[in-house]
């Protein structure tokens, strides 16, 4: 019995001792080794991408931001600046709850499920979404997509929703989607160019030049980086005003 | 270019990224498990360790070391988690909760990587750098020492010894996880992702105000996160977060990291049994099943049934715009086929039928090509029992590799496949049955029953994805999913490692005209049979009440 309590303990001890090597070689010098290489090659991107404008951090070219008018009294969620274009519903980011002393950035989706606040119909056997849907995704992509009817129809341009595209009504997996879709930058341009006192052709012509492909022709999708877009309009504003 | 066409070309640039690497890649880790050789650096682990790595061990010995080591992996990282408030490094964050202490150690040792806790709210660098990424780093190896072991089952004869631990342990480390995640951290840098170890900062933003965030060891994390078919996030959001994951090539690359060793470990087989056919065999299997799954995915999630999906026009919800459906039905099957687990987009928003993939995705064992290690074991218990049927079919005894696939054998594999499930179906049924439990639910009906049933679905066969609508930091969650965890982990390795051991000491049975060969396509096929139906029965009347249920409706 002292026998293989002696073994035990013996095997235990060389189990510890091999994970406290490994732990110097994989959570040491592996980690440290890669960030001074990533620190003197890649300085800026293993930093976070940072973007200045106006010799000022406005943030970083992966992350995506609100842009939102100052909260009002007695508003819980503020508006959007139609000024600007806006980003992609984040209705799965969430608020920091365990560390009090930081406002920390919680990214997450929303994990709603297709059918959530749907009714059936058909006797049961299909589900739709309930137009007076309350809850559930239903519910936010009804709203979502009222919203942008609403913000961007203007007096010579109506927005159908068959013009929307899907990602324009959904939250992203990360929160922080820093992308939209060509198609839903396009559909805000009539909105930016009006609140802006621009040309819908200006507009365009920014939309154009901050869209990028799919990389080599067919990874990832086109998309639109919405605060280089954003800082490319503040610029052209100044410049005509 | 539509967006199924780019997605369909994503693949085939993944097929031919995968092929170039898989010999090269499959010959070196043959080389690495078969050598004489130690490495200076090598030898000084040894000595730390006070091992001799030129022991030869037979099976109990071998699954001690696993044990120990394992256990004592475990109990560093509760200890680290629960004095996290006290270290340095820790950015202000507090000490774990015992219970989600107890989840994420059993988590991380088990190569699962299910994830209870907000990473970028709750982990310091000393516990993400020095705690979670170690066992990224040697959970893997683990995987890949038990897989070895049973090749030297088959490949060995009239002994019963299956090699050294310790030695293969380190072997993995040093020579197979450590140089590929050096270079892929670096490729993840140059796609953007965060390498630093600033602290909690705040950010200015275009309209004024600041985000805050922390910074971190991301990509270091990230490129074992994925080689090593780990799967925790540095972040909340996994790879979906774009400092995890910046740009469609980093999700193509990842996508890469995920799958490279696991295929090639069937050359590896191929090698170390002297028939790199059977290696072949083995890999059309896994490969047969992925492409059909992968397929199967991109179809539903273009074609996005259900309510919310038809009124949104597409299926993007927990989808990010870089990747579209394309890039993340491609990481969603990969990371639930193989036991990663990592996310790039949210599996409880896919549509039903595609949730169903999923989970179908991690019943099968994970083998299709599965963890590091737990992959190709996995695969070869299947074959084996396949071999039983064939056997069984034509009346005669079953033998694969020149090994006799006796009683001992096939009760072996038997218990080997009865474990996951049992778990699965065990827990997941209790937790619907008591009444607490299912209040962490967030939808309702099926997907909300499909919730618990994933979750154990991810625990027991060590992927640690999620339908993160469910609640999961419960005492009730963290303790039972945490137990699936370890029990699905580490009792296959018992049988695994048993039914090596009888292998190696069998002596080699000469092929004759009535040899089932196994190098065949014949053979492919009825693996692929005996996988679907096996896994079919098992799990049909479950997968019937959740996602095919929520598919059928919409």
């Amino acid at each position: 019995m002292n026998n293989s309590v002696g073994n035990t303990a013996r095997l235990l001890g060389a189990g510890l001792r091999a994970l406290l090597v490994l732990t110097v070689l994989c959570g040491v010098l592996y980690p440290l080794a890669v960030t001074g290489v990533a620190q003197a090659l890649f300085h800026d991107k293993a930093n976070g991408s940072e973007i200045e404008d106006g010799g000022r951090v406005v943030g970083s070219e992966l992350i995506g931001q609100r842009y939102d008018l100052p909260l009002k009294k007695g508003q819980e969620t503020p508006e959007p600046d139609l000024k600007w274009f806006q980003p992609r519903p984040s209705n799965g980011l969430g608020e920091n709850t365990v560390n009090t002393r930081y406002q920390l950035i919680l990214s997450g989706a929303t994990n709603l499920a297709g059918d959530s606040g749907a009714k059936k119909t058909d006797g049961g056997r299909k589900e739709v979404c309930d137009p007076r849907a309350e809850e559930g995704l239903c519910a936010q992509v009804l709203a979502a997509r009222d919203a942008v009817i609403k913000d961007n129809s203007t007096a010579g341009h109506t927005v159908r929703p068959a013009d929307i595209p899907a990602e324009a009504v959904t939250s992203s997996g990360s929160g922080l989607d820093p992308h939209i879709s060509p198609k839903y930058a396009e559909l805000q341009v009539h909105r930016v160019a009006e609140r802006n006192g621009l040309s819908v052709e200006d507009v365009d012509r920014l939309v154009e030049k901050n869209t990028d492909g799919r990389i080599l022709g067919f990874v990832g999708e086109p998309r639109v980086n919405v605060l280089k877009l954003n800082i490319d309009l503040k610029h052209l504003v100044t410049d005509k005003g | 270019m539509s967006p199924v066409l780019a997605g369909v070309l994503q693949l085939l640039a993944l097929i031919a990224a995968l092929a170039l690497a898989h010999r090269p890649l499959g010959d070196h880790m043959a080389r690495v498990y078969s050598s004489d050789k130690h490495l200076r650096v090598e030898k000084w682990i040894y000595k730390g360790i006070g091992a001799n790595p030129n022991t030869e061990m037979r099976w109990p010995a071998y699954l001690r070391g696993v044990l120990a080591f394992s256990l004592a992996g475990m109990l560093f990282l509760y200890l680290l988690q629960r004095l996290q408030g006290s270290l340095p490094g820790s950015l202000g964050f507090r000490a774990i909760d015992p219970d989600q202490a107890f989840n994420t150690a059993a988590s991380f040792v088990a190569n699962t990587n299910w994830q209870s806790y907000y990473g970028e709210q709750a982990m310091g660098h000393v516990v993400q750098t020095g705690g979670l990424a170690v066992q990224n780093f040697v959970s893997a190896a683990v995987g890949i020492a038990v897989a070895v072991a049973l090749v030297r089952g088959f490949a060995r004869s009239r002994t019963g010894e299956l090699g050294n631990f310790w030695a293969d342990l380190v072997r993995g480390v040093v020579r197979v996880l450590i140089p590929i995640s050096v270079v892929g951290a670096l490729v993840l840098v140059a796609c953007g992702a965060l390498q630093n170890f600033s602290g909690i900062h705040g950010v200015g933003q275009f309209t004024g105000g600041e985000q805050q965030w922390n910074g971190g060891a991301v990509a270091s994390q990230e490129a074992i996160k994925e080689l090593g078919t780990n799967g925790g996030g540095y972040f909340n959001a996994n790879s979906a977060h774009p400092f995890e994951n910046p740009n469609p090539i980093s999700n193509l690359f990842e996508i890469f990291l995920i799958l490279v060793i696991p295929f090639a470990l069937t050359r590896t087989f191929g090698r170390m049994v002297g028939s790199i056919r059977q290696g072949y065999a083995i890999l059309a299997t896994m490969a047969t099943i992925w492409v059909g799954f992968t397929a199967l995915m991109m179809w539903t999630e273009f074609h996005h049934g259900g309510p919310a999906f038809d009124l949104a026009g597409g299926a993007m919800e927990g989808k990010e715009t870089r990747f579209g459906i394309g890039g993340s039905a491609l990481f969603a099957t990969s990371t639930t086929l193989t036991s990663t687990g990592a996310v790039n987009s949210f599996h409880s928003s896919y549509t039903g039928f595609g949730g169903g993939i999923t989970m179908l995705g991690m019943q099968l064992g994970e083998i299709a090509p599965g963890g590091v290690g737990s992959g190709l074991y996995g695969m070869l218990i299947m074959a084996i029992i396949a071999v039983f049927i064939a056997g069984l079919m034509v009346g005669r005894t079953p033998e694969y590799l020149g090994k006799k696939i006796g009683t001992r054998e096939i009760k072996l594999a038997a218990c080997y496949i009865l474990v996951t499930p049992a778990l699965v179906l065990g827990f997941t049924g209790a937790s619907m049955a008591l009444s607490t439990p299912k209040d962490s639910l967030l939808n309702t009906g099926a997907h909300g029953f499909s919730e618990v049933l994933y979750a154990f679905t991810s625990g027991a066969n060590n992927n640690g994805s999620a339908f993160a609508g469910l609640s999961a930091d419960t005492p009730w969650f963290n303790t039972t999913i945490g137990l699936a965890m370890l029990l699905g982990r580490f009792l296959p390795m018992v049988f695994v490692l048993a039914l090596a051991g009888s292998l190696a000491a069998q002596k080699p049975v000469p092929a004759t005209v009535g040899t089932l060969r196994t190098e065949k396509p014949l053979f492919s096929g009825l693996l692929v049979g005996t996988l679907m139906i096996i896994t079919g029965l098992t799990y049909f009347p479950a997968l019937a009440l959740g996602p095919l249920a929520e598919g059928l409706a919409s």
